[in-house]
């Protein structure tokens, strides 16, 4: 099969690829860049396991083809800490007890901070729809939303 | 499962994407505009273009403007943008509110406009929109540009007017008058789904008495469209609970509802007329 040249930064590093058209940016970013952080659940766009963040916004990596990130910045949870000390909003998943298997986490995380980057004033209402994307089977919910809440306030502390 | 191969094309302007649209007519050629519905259809493989050709490089595509009392939302404008652009008027009210129904976030800031409208799904809140407002579809091919009228576009359930050798340009959507008052109302068994049942309301309020109303019904019949019987019940008369029974109770008698599994045909015909008496409750407040 024909393969389309690729160029984008993910997490910080150029990449410079070649890929099949028909691959999607979950594929590209887990088999070619060898960042399996991010999660592939459903592959049709309804669990948000995939979320990641394309220049700035938040997106699902199944229902986007690797050829259209074309010069893109690419973050997924890798990004988040790097090694070092943990994101705020990991801090906060871990002390809520947001995480049972972890599979959803990725996506969680990566819709949240993209979402309270935009708005860092979300309220609750606005969380709770905003969560409603994405799909958990083990926590119910709860603990997400006391995670995502107390992760905005540890997100703005750590800007002033 | 994962899409099977095709050709890629990524055209720059509209005139490239239908030329390659008239050249590939006999090769299975499919537009991709947001992905949104098109990226799962190929991975469940119930699509499977030979050629794929991208419109997103086609800059001349993302526009959004008002003239002639008309506004112009151009096929690269995403569901987000509804809300970022500011849109003016009781029209870009109507859009703002009608937009968080539709998907999620991260669908949203990719999904378009037009490619709703293209993929035509009974339950689509723009489809809705387009078909309660009488909006114009513009669409383009390597022989000309014509114009559709909403209540000729909608064919049936994810089948519009659109020729396969056309590309969806704009649509335009009538400005409302100051003062008119909107509602929209829907029902999904889980935030973000496509709704069982839709409406959409608009009127005018002329010495207390309602003029100009409009019910738009989506997700129960096979296409979104006006009903008249109930917007006949509506013109004319005071705003009452009572006024607004009846005019649910118009939109059942009118409606020939879809069936599924989960859903019968009653339920919905229930569940429009209780959605339309909602609507209109809170657009009179
Ligand atoms: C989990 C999930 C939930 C969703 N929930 C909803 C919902 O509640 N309500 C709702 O309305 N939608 C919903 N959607 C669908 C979403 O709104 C899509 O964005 C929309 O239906 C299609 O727009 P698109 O730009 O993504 O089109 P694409 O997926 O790119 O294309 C869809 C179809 O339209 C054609 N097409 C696209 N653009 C054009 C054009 N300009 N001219 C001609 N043909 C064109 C394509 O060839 C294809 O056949 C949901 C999607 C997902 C994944
Ligand atoms: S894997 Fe992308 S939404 Fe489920
Ligand atoms: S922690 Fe297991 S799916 Fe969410």
């Amino acid at each position: 099969m024909s393969k389309t040249p690729l160029h984008f930064t993910l997490n910080g590093r150029a990449f410079d690829l070649e890929v099949e058209p028909r691959r999607t940016l979950i594929d590209v970013i887990r088999d070619d860049c060898g960042f399996t952080g991010t999660h592939a659940g459903c592959e049709h766009g309804v669990c948000g396991a995939c979320t990641i963040i394309v220049n700035g916004e938040t997106v699902r990596s199944c229902l986007m083809f690797g050829f259209q990130a074309e010069g893109a910045t690419i973050r997924t949870v890798e990004s988040l800490s790097q090694g070092g000390p943990l994101h705020p909003l990991q801090e906060a998943f871990v002390e809520h007890h947001a995480l049972q298997c972890g599979f959803c986490t990725p996506g969680f995380l990566m819709l949240a901070v993209g979402l309270l980057e935009e708005n860092p004033d979300m309220d609750e209402a606005a969380m709770r729809d905003a969560l409603s994307s994405n799909l958990c089977r083990c926590t119910g919910y709860e603990n997400i939303l006391k995670a995502v809440k107390d992760g905005a306030q540890r997100m703005k502390a750590s800007h002033d | 499962m994962k899409p099977a191969p095709f050709t890629l094309h990524r055209p720059a302007t509209l005139a490239q994407a239908t030329a390659l649209l008239h050249d590939l007519a006999d090769e299975d050629a499919r537009l991709i505009a947001g992905g949104q519905s098109l990226a799962p259809m190929m991975a469940f493989r119930l699509a499977r273009p030979g050629h794929l050709i991208d419109l997103n490089g086609v800059g001349e595509l993302a526009h959004l403007c008002e003239s002639g009392g008309m506004i112009e939302i151009g096929a690269l404008i995403r569901h987000v943008d509804i809300a970022r652009r500011a849109i003016p008027g009781v029209t870009g009210a109507l859009l703002r509110a009608v937009l968080p129904h539709i998907a999620h976030h991260p669908i949203r800031t990719r999904g378009t406009f037009c490619g709703s409208l293209a993929h035509a799904d009974p339950a689509s809140e723009w489809c809705l929109t387009a078909a309660t407002l009488d909006a114009t579809l513009v669409a383009h091919s390597a022989s000309g540009r014509r114009e559709i009228a909403a209540r000729d576009y909608f064919e049936g359930a994810m089948a519009t007017a659109l020729r396969a050798d056309e590309v969806l340009s704009s649509v335009r959507l009538p400005q409302l008058p100051e003062g008119a008052r909107f509602a929209f109302h829907e029902f999904s068994r889980r935030s973000g789904d496509f709704a069982i049942a839709a409406a959409l309301v608009i009127f005018e309020l002329r010495d207390g008495l309602i003029a100009q109303a409009r019910i738009g019904i989506g997700g129960a019949e096979d296409r979104p469209r006006r009903i008249s019987e109930a917007e006949a019940v509506l013109n004319g008369r005071k705003p009452s609970p009572e006024l607004f029974v009846e005019a649910g109770a118009a939109v059942a008698a009118a409606l020939c509802p879809m069936e599924d599994i989960s859903t019968s045909a009653a339920y919905r015909r229930e569940l429009a007329a209780t959605l339309t008496e909602r609507a209109l409750e809170e657009a009179a407040r």
